[in-house]
């Protein structure tokens, strides 16, 4: 079963990613060990690809700070679910190829130990057999998530 | 029906006739503002700059300020990996160590002008909003992207009209406002939205503006915006900006709005914003009781000479509690050099404040002032998030420089207002 980490509203950038890092961790190596540090100690030890993350409103509030969104795609979380996300992290999700979905109904739906599937194309999540539909990104905003993250994007158009 | 600032400013820059909320507009910003960030920046594409160089050598505008002067090796070796790229390209926006907070500098450069757009790979890039510039945060990875293209996509935000009415009480400032408006309207209350303020907007200087703006994404906004108005256009005179030297561009009477609030500035007190969140408001006056380790008067919000003035006219001629440390961090060069003429500095100092250098200082947990666990600290930042000054058992309260200032007197947390 897909495992799904669940937190709360407004877990903000320095939860996510300690800024006294900011400056000394850019790779995604060094970025793994403090992913989310200071809220879930165990998420850095156990978050594994394919795993989910769910979360309340506001997620990733705070500084512009691509390291969690860099981490998180590093991992290979399939995909963040929340009721709601500050608009640059976002943004930084799109960049480093990373899915985001907002679906409060999904979010508030969720018990610890329900089964979570998901058609992230279709904009479908499925929870214990109930069926969310989430709304699908722009077209030119897909293509960027598509290419693995907009520095590929970019390069491909670049040539 | 007409537009608001933000549809205006991405219809013209866009080549839209019209533009609507949730539109996706390519754009070409004015300038991309980096910070020690651009050290990790321009290494993600180290061999796309080889192949295709950088798109102008005007757009980027870099400021070290983070960590500066260096703290480590670490940061030592990003600040020379700066300036190496500064040289092989010849960028011409250059500020390094000692020159200020990159906002600051991009205020007093005049770098963000009226109705123009700036971009930075920073989240209080929002500040120039308090000059009528549409300005936003962006990642570290597509301000890469815009080294090599200089263009991205912007989706047009929803508006909040914001109506600022009334007199503010004395020894209490724009940092209350702002404070006060975030703890109304909640931490996510302007998520993805272009707020403009209006109002009574005559009473507040362009610093004051400023702090308001600077807040702007700690309410969840893209960008925080006054009209230009004289107050505005005698600041960039000041810095040697003539009316031709920008486009200004207002909101039309008829826009709509998506929401629309109206705010008493009378009836606003001194506001606290308590541990770990911005909207968890307070009210100085209830908080006698909290004793504070360490008071910052600083940062992007509250750095300017206004701020140093206002706290030196409460410290004047008394001395911080024993109790407790009193850090100050003047924004800029420029106005620590004004400060000192004024005699502000000496007696910040005189008081018992620590004075450090034009910069970010310890607002981000880095250096220069990191917190102990079990401690609590009285801030003039705009972030009181666990871990924030460098330790998750250490607790921030955001305040005025006013507030800050009369809780160093006293080592306990202190409204400003009467006798201190």
């Amino acid at each position: 079963m897909t495992k799904v980490w669940k937190y709360g509203d407004s877990v903000n950038t320095d939860m996510l990613f300690p800024g006294k890092y900011t400056y000394t961790c850019g790779t995604a190596e060094e970025i793994l060990p403090h992913m989310l540090e200071d809220l879930d100690p165990d998420f850095a030890k156990g978050a594994k690809s394919g795993d989910i993350i769910f979360a309340g409103r506001n997620f990733g509030c705070g500084s512009s700070r691509e390291q969690p969104t860099v981490g998180f795609k590093a991992i290979g979380i399939k995909a963040i679910v929340a009721e709601g996300y500050a608009r640059i992290f976002y943004r930084a999700a799109i960049n480093q190829g990373l899915v985001l979905i907002e679906c409060p109904e999904a979010v508030q739906a969720y018990k610890e130990g329900a089964e979570v599937k998901m058609d992230i194309d279709a904009g479908e999540i499925i929870i214990d057999g109930q069926k969310f539909n989430f709304p699908l990104l722009p077209k030119e905003i897909l293509a960027i998530r598509d290419a693995g993250g907009l520095l590929a994007y970019t390069r491909n158009k670049l040539g | 029906m007409g537009m608001t600032f933000a549809e205006k400013v991405l219809a013209k820059r866009s080549g839209n006739e019209k533009v609507v909320p949730g539109q996706i507009v390519m754009i070409k910003p004015d300038h991309l503002l980096m910070h020690d960030n651009a050290a990790a920046i321009t290494a993600k594409i180290k061999d796309d700059l080889e192949k295709h160089g950088v798109v102008s050598k005007e757009l980027p505008v870099i400021v070290i300020d983070h960590v500066a002067p260096a703290a480590s090796e670490k940061t030592a070796t990003n600040h020379q990996d700066i300036r190496k790229f500064v040289k092989k390209f010849r960028i011409t926006n250059f500020f390094d160590v000692g020159h200020g907070i990159c906002h600051q500098i991009v205020f007093e450069k005049g770098l963000a002008l009226p109705g123009g757009i700036v971009l930075g790979s920073d989240s209080h890039t929002c500040s120039y909003g308090a000059v009528g510039c549409f300005s936003t945060g962006i990642d570290r990875t597509e301000a890469a992207s815009l080294i090599l293209t200089g263009e991205t996509w912007l989706k047009v935000p929803k508006t909040i009209k914001m109506t600022l009415k009334g007199q503010l009480q004395e020894n209490v400032s724009a940092k209350d406002i702002i404070l006060h408006i975030i703890g109304d309207i909640a931490a996510d209350g302007a998520t993805y939205c272009s707020v403009e303020f209006w109002g009574d907007i005559g009473q507040l200087s362009i610093e004051d503006r400023f702090v308001i703006s600077n807040m702007g994404i700690e309410m969840g906004a893209k960008n925080a915006t006054f009209p230009v108005d004289e107050v505005a256009v005698e600041y960039l005179n000041s810095i040697g900006l003539a009316p031709s030297d920008y486009d200004a561009i207002w909101a039309d009477d008829d826009a709509e709005y998506y929401m629309e609030k109206e705010y008493d500035l009378s009836a606003i007190e001194p506001v606290v914003a308590c541990p770990h969140q911005v909207d968890n408001k307070c009210l100085a006056k209830d908080l006698s009781d909290t004793k504070v380790d360490q008071c910052l008067i600083g940062t992007c919000t509250n750095g300017r000479l206004s701020d140093l003035v206002a706290a030196a006219n409460i410290l004047k001629g008394k001395k911080v509690h024993p109790d407790t440390r009193l850090l100050v961090l003047p924004a800029s060069r420029k106005i620590y050099e004004e400060a000192l003429d004024m005699g502000i500095i000496k007696t910040l100092s005189e008081a018992g404040g620590v004075i450090l250098p034009p910069g970010c200082g310890p607002c981000l947990g880095a250096h220069q002032g990191v917190l102990a666990p079990g401690e609590k600290c009285i801030s003039t930042a705009n972030r009181n998030f666990k871990g924030r000054m460098g330790c998750k058992e250490a607790e921030i309260y955001l305040a005025s420089p006013e507030t800050v200032a009369a809780s160093a007197i006293n080592g306990r947390i202190t409204d400003p207002r009467g006798d201190i």
